[in-house]
């Protein structure tokens, strides 16, 4: 019998399947990439066109198994359950099986058949079991399982079309639940604890009654999840669950491997009819590849390699495309604001809209170079060898061998780098990368870096050809690791609770990454990026703009000319608006504001409104000390801010105030607080809340002026 | 005779005897069931985690996860 609608079909499968190339096959670019409500696992959702109907296809997050703890596993299986809020559950379930890997594939689609969803397996990946002498027969599986069983090869057309057209002729069914056949006493112990608890005393939906009576049996050390009202229930619950384990235990069976032990046997009995393996002794590509790239030595040379590749890259391509989005942005406000008439809604526009729009497109660049990159290392299976490499490092800080690669993406730019961490599966270890990552020097420090050590680091040469000011900027990039190091430290040891999940990790065989897949990974992020944390930065930019223009102050008609020539030439209204405009704004009440607040770090005023307008940028810095110093039309033109820098005076003391305590006190503040809207933004996006970005904002700071005071305090007196 | 997998480096194939603690749930469903047969691989430059091959598959695991494995010999 034909469904004549519309369908919601899910997307089920291990990691590593091709689900998502059919599911881009499926959907094309007709995609919906959001995060669940309340949580940070990715939606991805999309339409497709099949027969006369319009489908809804859900892919689902990979996973291992529906008996999981793991938040994006239990996603899946609360979402293919009903159990999931704000989910339609599926009308149909397409299971991808990896056809080189069939033995723990096959273990996800028996658990999958016990919620008795209309089914359909699709064996995916047929041309690389075939190489390695695997040869599978569809059709005796098919008999076996009691479910359409479809072989295809996603990698070319033929495999979606095939696909398209099974679901256009409904070739789906139901399947049994139990067809594993659990041995006598295990399916006892089931049925008694659907009988005498699930179902009078829980309100679980019908199709979760195996996996949860299971997960149950199978639970013997931690109480379950679920929290159940009342103490009674409870009492009810623990004398089901010991009955059935009791059961289990009389017939010598062991609860807790009981039922995986079943289904592989299963699984081992629906193989051996419906596979045949040649077997190939020769070492496959994979095994050749592998002893280089995870080799003790040669393996972590290799990651270096890669990653300098990868870092050459994004200077190349990159940075040539960020210049001319900067010109071209620069160049658009400044037609705008000669071509209309002068007034507020063009400074809002030219200086808040523009600027800001600015701001989020600048980071595009090194997002997609970033990007593909990451793209190429995960579709080929690499990054899963980066991380075993690096894995024996990262775990004594507590984080996961796959925070490597984010965590180096955070030296050219901590946006991309916070976005790569997608990849590490732990939430913990996630939330711990993404907290440390903005301490890696980015490239928006460096303008600022130089700048002051030009100005205030003599070019001393300490051995042969290191002098230094270049051993003050490798000293700025250490620090920045350092503090990373000890952070991820802390907050491992006492901060952020939970225990580190099993590591756990596929290594996959190598594969051509596909083309079409890293277009589309690059493309999503970057789309991700402008629509999600745009939104939030270019509200920020014009809040900042709204700080620094308001309220107007009218430039007084003449004013006597003061006797310290630097300063009030500066600030004197005739000769530089700007500047006067920016000290009787909101930020330069601030920045006069907070001056007793930040003294201890050797820091005016004038700092005062740089470190507030580059909240915005780190590079912002530069900017707004030049409209401080007021050098018109040479805009980055470092030399020359360098030298009224140098030249500048305090009225009060006629001391300079840049002394080189300050200097470096400011240059430790740069390295450690989060003076950047856009990494706010995207820590927003990323964990779905603002708890942690907030958290960044507050512990960044705090740590950056602790460090400054230190370090201000200590040079001073040296 | 019974060890660990986190106590043998050598690379070679292995009868699996039993998997216990805590993890064990998770390592049982990836395949790796008493009675199968592993092959250590190799280990990475801090001697963990250590890469098996199990059911065809490679695998990684940490120090801990592989203190859940005996193996016979």
């Amino acid at each position: 019998m034909l469904i004549e609608r519309a369908l919601n079909i899910a997307l089920v499968g291990n990691p590593n399947t091709g689900k998502t190339t059919i599911f881009n096959g499926l959907t094309g670019l007709r995609q919906k990439i959001a995060n669940y409500p309340g949580i940070t696992v990715e939606r991805k959702s999309g339409a497709a066109k099949i027969g006369h109907y319009k489908h809804l296809i859900i892919d689902l997050p990979g996973t291992y198994s529906l008996n999981s703890k793991k938040l994006d596993e239990r996603v899946t299986y609360e979402t293919l359950t009903g159990e999931f809020e704000h989910e339609e559950t599926p009308d149909l379930v397409l299971i991808i099986v990896d056809s080189s890997n069939l033995d723990r594939n096959l273990y996800l689609v028996t658990q999958v058949m016990d919620l008795g969803i209309p089914t359909m397996i699709i064996l995916n990946m047929q041309d690389v079991a075939v190489g390695k002498g695997i040869y599978i027969n569809p059709d005796e599986m098919e008999e076996k399982l009691g479910v359409p069983v479809l072989s295809i090869s996603a990698k070319n057309k033929r495999g979606i079309d095939e696909i398209k057209r099974a679901i256009e002729n409904q070739q789906f069914s139901i399947p049994s639940p139990l067809k594993w056949q659990p041995i006598e006493p295990l399916k006892k112990a089931i049925e008694l604890v659907i009988d005498k608890w699930i179902r009078p005393y829980t309100d679980l939906p019908e199709k979760a009654y195996i996996i949860e009576a299971l997960k149950l049996i199978s639970n013997t050390v931690s109480p379950v999840s679920i929290e159940f009202e009342g103490i009674e229930h409870n009492e009810i619950r623990r004398s089901v669950v010991s009955k059935a384990h009791s059961i289990i235990e009389q017939s010598g069976g062991n609860p807790v491997a009981i039922e995986v032990m079943n289904r592989y046997d299963f699984i081992n009995e629906c193989t051996s009819k419906s596979v045949a393996r040649s077997s190939t002794d020769k070492k496959t590509l994979t095994d050749r590849i592998d002893s280089i790239t995870t080799h003790k030595i040669l393996g972590p040379i290799s990651f270096v390699l890669i990653l300098l590749l990868m870092f050459q890259s994004i200077f190349t391509w990159a940075t040539p495309f960020m210049d001319m989005i900067d010109l071209l942005f620069i160049n658009t406000g400044n037609w705008l604001a000669a071509n209309l008439p002068p007034g507020l809604l063009t400074d809002l526009l030219v200086e808040g809209v523009i600027a800001g729009l600015g701001g989020v497109i600048i980071f595009l660049p090194q997002i997609i170079v970033l990007f593909f990159f990451i793209s190429i290392l995960e579709g080929s299976g690499y990054m899963a060898r980066a991380a075993f490499v690096m894995d024996g490092f990262m775990s004594r800080i507590g984080l996961h061998g796959r925070s490597v690669v984010p965590l180096i993406s955070g030296f050219a730019c901590a946006i991309p780098g916070i976005m790569a961490t997608r990849n590490i599966e732990n939430w913990r270890d996630r939330i711990i990368t993404i907290m440390v990552l903005p301490f890696m020097a980015c490239s928006a420090r460096l303008p600022v870096y130089a700048l002051l050590i030009a100005a205030f680091i003599p070019p001393t040469t300490v051995i042969g050809f290191l002098d230094l000011q270049g051993l003050t900027f490798f000293g700025l990039y250490f620090f920045g690791i350092i503090m990373a190091v000890l952070s991820a430290l802390v907050m491992n040891k006492f901060l952020i609770k939970g225990k580190q999940s099993p590591f756990l990790m596929e290594l996959p065989d190598y594969k051509m990454p596909k083309w079409s897949a890293v277009f589309h990974n690059v493309f999503d992020r970057g789309r991700i990026f402008v629509t999600e944390a745009g939104r939030i930065i270019i509200a920020i930019s014009i809040i900042l703009w709204f700080l620094a223009s308001f309220p107007k102050t009218d430039i007084p008609e003449s004013q006597p000319l003061s006797d310290n020539a630097n300063i009030a030439s500066s600030f004197s209204p005739q000769i530089n608006p700007d500047a006067y405009q920016l000290k009787h704004s909101f930020a330069g009440k601030f920045g006069s504001f907070i001056e007793p607040a930040i003294e201890p770090l050797g820091f005016d005023w004038k700092i005062g409104i740089g470190l507030i307008t580059s909240f915005a940028a780190r590079e912002v810095m530069v900017g707004t000390l030049n409209t401080i110093y007021s050098i018109e039309g040479e805009h980055g033109e470092v030399a020359t801010l360098k030298q009224k820098l140098i030249n500048d005076v305090d009225t009060d003391t006629g001391k300079p105030v840049y002394s080189i305590a300050t200097a470096l006190s400011l240059m430790v503040f740069f390295a450690l607080a989060m003076q950047c809207m856009s990494t706010i933004a995207i820590v927003r996006r990323e964990t779905n809340s603002w708890k942690w970005p907030l958290i960044m904002l507050g512990y960044m700071t705090a740590l950056a002026y602790i460090c400054s005071f230190i370090t201000y305090q200590t040079v001073r007196l040296l | 005779m019974s060890r660990l997998l986190s106590d043998k480096h050598n690379p070679g194939t292995c009868l699996i005897q039993s998997v216990t603690g805590d993890l064990a749930p998770r390592l049982l469903e990836m395949g790796i069931t008493p009675g199968s047969t592993i092959e250590i691989i190799r280990t990475a430059p801090l001697g963990f985690p250590v890469e098996i091959k199990i059911r065809g598959y490679s695998l990684s695991l940490r120090e801990e996860e592989a203190r859940c494995i005996e193996l016979e010999s």
